[in-house]
């Protein structure tokens, strides 16, 4: 934010940075070669709804046109106790990149619309064979990923999201300011 | 290239504009006009062979505390701000109703794209909010117990959008130099009230100049107090059109930011609603805080304009209501 926009008390909202999702795909396989943890095919978006009835069309849009797409995807849509809307894809777990494909999709449509600063994060989800659940998550607004492993009773798992980091630190932009990987608890698909 | 659905609100920033460049004007004005007199002063004095020290050692003094306890207030807001409220910082695992709190705060800054701010929770059954710290990196937001009780998490996060919008805003720094020069202005008269009271005597007894000077310290020490009065009453009167005006753009900004503004209106309407039914004992011990807050702690009766409307730190609730309408127009369109 400029000096001017301070003196005026003035702030635009943040456009996201959408390319960077792409460098998802290599980042499961390296997170696959490094660690346990495969994809489960499950991935999501999260935006805050806009009111009006402009919001409301786009975001049908984009239901209506994920849905249209192969057999193999699923969409559903959720709302969490913030009030935040997310749309959760279900690929095989094989299908990183047809996945990170429609999660673009609705990323350009809402951007489009001019809803861009809407973006909230991406969330592609991974499980290693105990179970431990981790998701690797995208801000838009920092274009940054950071993984996030949530542990029962909202407590996360701080050593793995650590090892995580490592693994993946050549592939992808990790968020370098710890402050900024908020938890997302009970993030549907995770 | 998307499109952009932010627009300036170009009105509201030409008024703030306008009433920054004649705060500036004001403070210009007001060290021109004290150079001038004590200018006009120690040729005078020199005349008279008597001690010109005295104006200027006041104006001195009163521009070194000044500048002190401007500063003082600018540093140490964060702590002055949450002592005076007994607000206490909280962490994500204090409560749920913490937890309910810093998830919103989290994903408001993921929104923005701004650093988190600490967390605080004041134990007031006032339902309120307010924002204070001089960067975003120390910035404190505080809900009281009362706003986290009574609001629906989309409200709060309305309110709490608001007052990041004030971190972000840096409403600290911006008011702690605009209010700078009043500050100045009012700690000379009363500088210039006393010395007029206790020196008097001293300064008849330094020399005969007051007699055949015509004009010597006492009609001095009266226009020094005159143009710091005129320069407080003004800068007053700006500094709140200021704040009235920074409320707006943080109203414009977290209800850009959520995307909801409606869900800010009925948050206002909510606060401003209960405020009304508050014991009077809460809204005193309140009010110092009041520039930092959500909502002032003092309405008056909504719907008519009257004299204190334009000594409010915050405009009066149908403004905000209109202007948030406005915002919820535009996102539809």
């Amino acid at each position: 934010m400029g000096f001017l926009d301070t003196l005026l008390g003035r702030t635009k909202p943040v456009p996201p940075n959408l390319d960077a999702l792409f460098a998802l795909p290599s980042a499961a396989i390296t997170l696959q070669a490094a660690t346990d943890f495969q994809p489960t095919g499950t991935g999501s978006v999260c935006f805050r709804a806009a009111e009006g009835k402009a919001f409301s069309d786009i975001e049908k849009d984009v239901r209506d046109l994920l849905n249209m797409g192969q057999g193999k995807t699923s969409v559903e849509v959720s709302l969490d106790s913030y009030g935040f809307t997310w749309l959760v894809c279900q690929h095989t777990g094989d299908d990183v990149e047809g996945l990170v494909t429609d999660l673009h999709a609705v990323n350009s449509s809402l951007e489009l619309g001019g809803f861009g600063p809407q973006l909230l994060c991406t969330i592609l989800s991974f499980r290693d064979s105990p179970g431990r659940r981790l998701g690797l998550v995208y801000l838009y607004k920092r274009g940054s990923f950071y993984p996030f492993a949530p542990l029962g009773g909202e407590r996360r798992d701080s050593a793995l999201e650590m090892q995580v980091r490592g693994s993946l630190g050549a592939d992808l932009k990790v968020e370098p300011d710890l402050g900024r990987w908020f938890p997302v608890w009970g993030a549907p698909g995770l | 290239m998307a499109r952009t659905r932010y627009a300036t609100d170009r009105g509201l920033i030409a008024r703030m504009g306008a009433t920054m460049f004649l705060l500036g004007l004001v403070f210009c004005a007001f060290i021109l006009v004290l150079f001038f007199v004590l200018f006009e002063y120690q040729r005078r004095r020199a005349g008279a062979g008597g001690d010109n020290g005295s104006s200027t050692g006041l104006i001195v003094i009163a521009a070194v505390i000044g500048i002190g306890s401007a500063f003082a207030s600018y540093y140490w807001s964060d702590k002055i701000a949450l002592s005076a409220s007994g607000a206490r910082l909280v962490g994500p695992q204090d409560s749920p109703a913490a937890a309910r709190l810093h998830g919103t705060v989290d994903r408001l800054c993921a929104l923005a794209d701004m650093p988190k701010p600490r967390v605080a929770i004041a134990p007031v059954q006032m339902p309120n909010a307010f924002a204070t710290g001089r960067s975003s990196k120390v910035a404190v937001v505080c809900a009281t117990q009362g706003l986290l009780d009574r609001l629906d998490p989309e409200e709060l996060e309305g309110v709490l959008a608001h007052e990041m919008s004030h971190v972000a805003h840096k409403d600290v720094a911006v008011m702690t130099i605009a209010s700078f020069l009043g500050i100045v202005a009012a700690l000379l008269v009363r500088f210039a009230f006393y010395s007029e009271l206790f020196g008097g005597g001293g300064r008849g007894r330094g020399g005969g100049g007051r007699g055949n000077s015509q004009g010597g310290a006492i009609p001095i020490i009266l226009v020094v107090m005159v143009v710091g009065m005129v320069t407080y009453a003004v800068s007053f009167l700006l500094i709140r059109l200021l704040s009235r005006y920074r409320e707006l753009s943080a109203d414009r900004s977290g209800a850009l930011l959520t995307g909801r503004p409606s869900a800010l209106a009925s948050a206002l309407v909510k606060v401003t609603g209960d405020m009304a039914r508050i014991p009077t004992r809460d809204l005193r011990a309140a009010e110092p805080l009041n520039a930092f807050y959500f909502a002032p702690a003092f309405s008056k009766r909504a719907g008519q304009f009257s004299m204190s409307s334009i000594f409010s730190t915050h405009p009066p609730l149908e403004k905000r209501l209109k202007e948030l309408d406005k915002i919820s127009q535009q996102l539809s369109r």
